[in-house]
């Protein structure tokens, strides 16, 4: 039998913008820095984190570290 | 592409959700200052009571501090108890219900300044509870005042020039207090300044409960938390601040076990 | 007819308390009520209840309101200045709602005082004792057997109103033997009725109790039931005894261990002619006002006799609101009023 070579998995995360505080740690904790700071500003007043499509591999350590909760994972 | 009968293609699975809010983590903003540890320390709490399937059996004890709110956030009984006497109403409640699953939250000043005397003797007694301790060094509800756990030369509301040992002691470290007492059978201290420790955390809580699932007897989580507002930093900075100065004083890892 | 035992009061109101289906106690030593907890330490272990030598009588208030979130009769004792470290405790337990009964075996005040027996606690007991805009429901005992049987009946009143309640005693009453009868017309604890009770979540949604309520206008409104909770009790649960009601001139009004006293002192008081007469509030609060005031309507002279500087008396000069005149004879410190001296106030009145 043939095997082919089926894509690698990736992942992805869906952060809830208008419920973030803005504390950033999901930003340091990321490994890959798929995590960036918005342009603008949420409904809370402050500018918060957005996903950065890329590398991410579903590692789930900006949910883990989120104190909000906001953050799903997948992969 | 000629289509071969022999070849099989394996379709990668769509992508699935592995991370999501725990069941018993209501599902609604918290008041918590950005870069509290308290939202999750509250999820850990969460996650490990779905994934032992006990919601249904837990009766928490909510402290006072920042988290006097917290049965607003946990989807399962809980009561509040005047300030430091948590370990007792737990106590009380533990006694007359042995197979419910009952733990405090407690913070700096609930667990070791008011309720030091709660704390020892539920300890001693060997209650088969749990209590969750979050170590912040500050009490943070009341405006930043010096906590038990207040750090040597930390400029507080009420140690305005710095904590002086002279003056004010020193901080005190409640699980090597707890320790020698025969009837305390678990106690951990971990953090949540990165989600590496944070995971450890985790592990530490789901031991606590397994303690008292398991009738073996009393347990203590001590977590290493962030205030950044009152430590005056960012909340990234506030991390930072655990890994090199509270991590030091206050040394991560299992204190107690079986 | 019941077994009747003799037994010290103390006793008695833990036998009152066990009865009463009480299968929590959580209590610290202090004289003159020590027997209370040595006794419900062996009845609860022999019944396969709960019993705790708490690290203080802080603590001990603490775990009886948790025993009592988790839907069970719970019980603490202590004396005067234990009762003083309980007050927060009971403040929280009406503020939540939460049933659970606390007997106070009164001594000598104020601070460490003495051991003799006193009534120097009315003030704490009915006007408060603990912050807030709150009551407890207070039950004077004159008799072991009254300690048994009010200790019986404050469990039955706490759950039906969900607010804690109170036996007012004193170390006279508490280390008396007397002859008890080992009676309850209670029917014990039903956690049937305790839907808000902490029993784990299982088939219903998550209960809280609490008695933080941050949300604007949301403790007043609080602040109202539970004033319109206590206004049901004042209507519904006063219990007084009146000795010589029809045709007495003079009217002493006495609680507990005074009144056991002031009513040998009203008999003697009848074989040398005077008409004498005695009002024994039973329930401190609610307070018998009515009852007061309507004898005030016939009778213009009292006097109110208490082991302490003067502190039922305010209540009822209140009653009586200038319609008679009230006299007030005390003695404070752990003195007892002997009959003679009682006697003498009165004919010094009538």
């Amino acid at each position: 039998m043939k095997v082919v070579k089926a894509k690698k998995p990736s992942g992805k995360i869906k952060i809830v913008k208008d419920r973030c505080k803005g504390c950033y740690l999901c930003i340091v904790n990321c490994p890959n820095g798929r995590i960036k700071i918005a342009e603008n500003l949420n409904v809370k007043g402050v500018k918060p984190a957005v996903f950065s499509p890329g590398n991410c591999t579903g590692c789930a350590m900006c949910a883990v570290i989120c104190p909000e909760c906001i953050i799903e994972v997948y992969r | 592409m000629k289509k071969n009968t022999n070849t099989k293609v394996i379709k990668m699975p769509e992508a699935s959700r592995i991370f999501k809010r725990p069941d018993s983590l209501r599902d609604i903003d918290n008041h918590y200052c950005a870069g509290c540890g308290h939202g999750i320390i509250h999820r850990l709490i969460c996650e490990v009571i779905d994934e032992l399937g006990i919601r249904e059996k837990v009766i928490a004890v909510a402290p006072v501090g920042c988290a006097v709110i917290a049965y607003d956030y946990w989807d399962f009984d809980v009561t509040e108890a005047p300030h430091g006497r948590t370990p007792a109403v737990a106590t009380g409640i533990k006694r007359t219900r042995p197979n419910n699953i009952v733990f405090t939250y407690q913070g700096d000043g609930d667990l070791a300044a008011i309720g030091t005397a709660e704390t020892i003797h539920a300890a001693n007694r060997g209650e088969n509870i749990t209590i969750i301790f979050v170590n912040n060094g500050v009490y943070g509800m009341t405006g930043g005042q010096m906590a038990p756990t207040t750090l040597a030369g930390q400029k507080t509301a009420t140690t305005i020039y710095g904590r002086s040992l002279r003056r004010e002691g020193y901080p005190i470290r409640m699980l090597e207090i707890l320790a020698p007492l025969p009837g305390v059978r678990y106690l951990e201290r971990v953090s949540v300044h990165s989600s590496h420790e944070t995971l450890r955390a985790k592990r530490a809580i789901m031991k606590a409960f397994k303690t008292q699932v398991d009738g073996k007897g009393f347990s203590m989580v001590e977590v290493l938390s962030m205030c950044p507002t009152y430590w005056g930093m960012s909340s990234i900075k506030a991390a930072e601040r655990i890994r090199s100065d509270v991590a030091t004083f206050y040394p991560l890892g299992v204190v107690k076990t079986y | 007819m019941s077994k009747k035992i003799l037994m010290c009061g103390n006793d008695a109101c833990g036998e009152g308390a066990m009865l009463a289906g009480c299968t929590f106690f959580a209590g610290y030593p202090i004289t003159p009520q020590n027997e209370l907890t040595a006794y419900m330490a062996k009845r609860m272990v022999d019944t396969g209840g709960t019993f705790i030598q708490a690290e203080s009588e802080i603590a001990a208030i603490n775990m009886v309101l948790g025993a009592s979130a988790a839907g069970f009769r719970a019980m603490t004792s202590s004396s005067s200045p234990g009762i003083s470290l309980k007050q927060e405790g009971i403040s929280y337990m009406a503020g939540c709602e939460l049933p659970g009964v606390i007997v106070n075996i009164q001594r000598g005040g104020p601070g460490l005082g003495n051991i003799a027996p006193a009534q120097g606690d009315y003030f704490q007991s009915v006007k408060g004792g603990g912050h807030g805009d709150y009551k407890v429901i207070v039950l004077a005992p004159d008799s072991a057997q009254e300690l048994l049987d009010h200790t019986s009946l404050a469990f039955d009143l706490s759950d039906k109103y969900r607010n804690p309640a109170l036996i007012l005693g004193d170390g006279l009453l508490g280390q008396m033997m007397e002859p008890v009868e080992l009676r309850t017309q209670s029917p014990g604890n039903n956690i049937q009725n305790k839907p808000w009770a902490l029993t784990g979540c299982a088939g219903r949604k998550a209960n809280i109790i609490k008695s933080l309520l941050l949300g604007d206008g949301v403790l007043e409104a609080h602040n109202i039931k539970l004033q319109q909770k206590y206004a049901t009790i004042k209507e519904a649960e006063v219990r007084v005894e009146i000795t010589n009601a029809k045709d007495s001139d003079i009217m002493v009004v006495a609680y507990g261990s005074a009144a056991r006293i002031s009513k040998a002192a009203v008999a003697k008081a009848r074989a040398k002619g005077i008409k004498a007469g005695l009002i024994r509030p039973i329930t401190l609060w609610p307070f018998p006002e009515k009852a007061i005031s309507d004898m005030a309507d016939k009778v213009k002279k009292f006097l109110v006799v208490e082991m302490n500087a003067g502190q039922m008396v305010e209540d009822v000069r209140l009653a009586i609101y200038g319609k008679a005149k009230v006299d007030f004879y005390g003695r404070m410190g752990g003195g007892i009023p002997t009959e003679d001296e009682i006697l003498a106030q009165i004919e010094k009145i009538a």
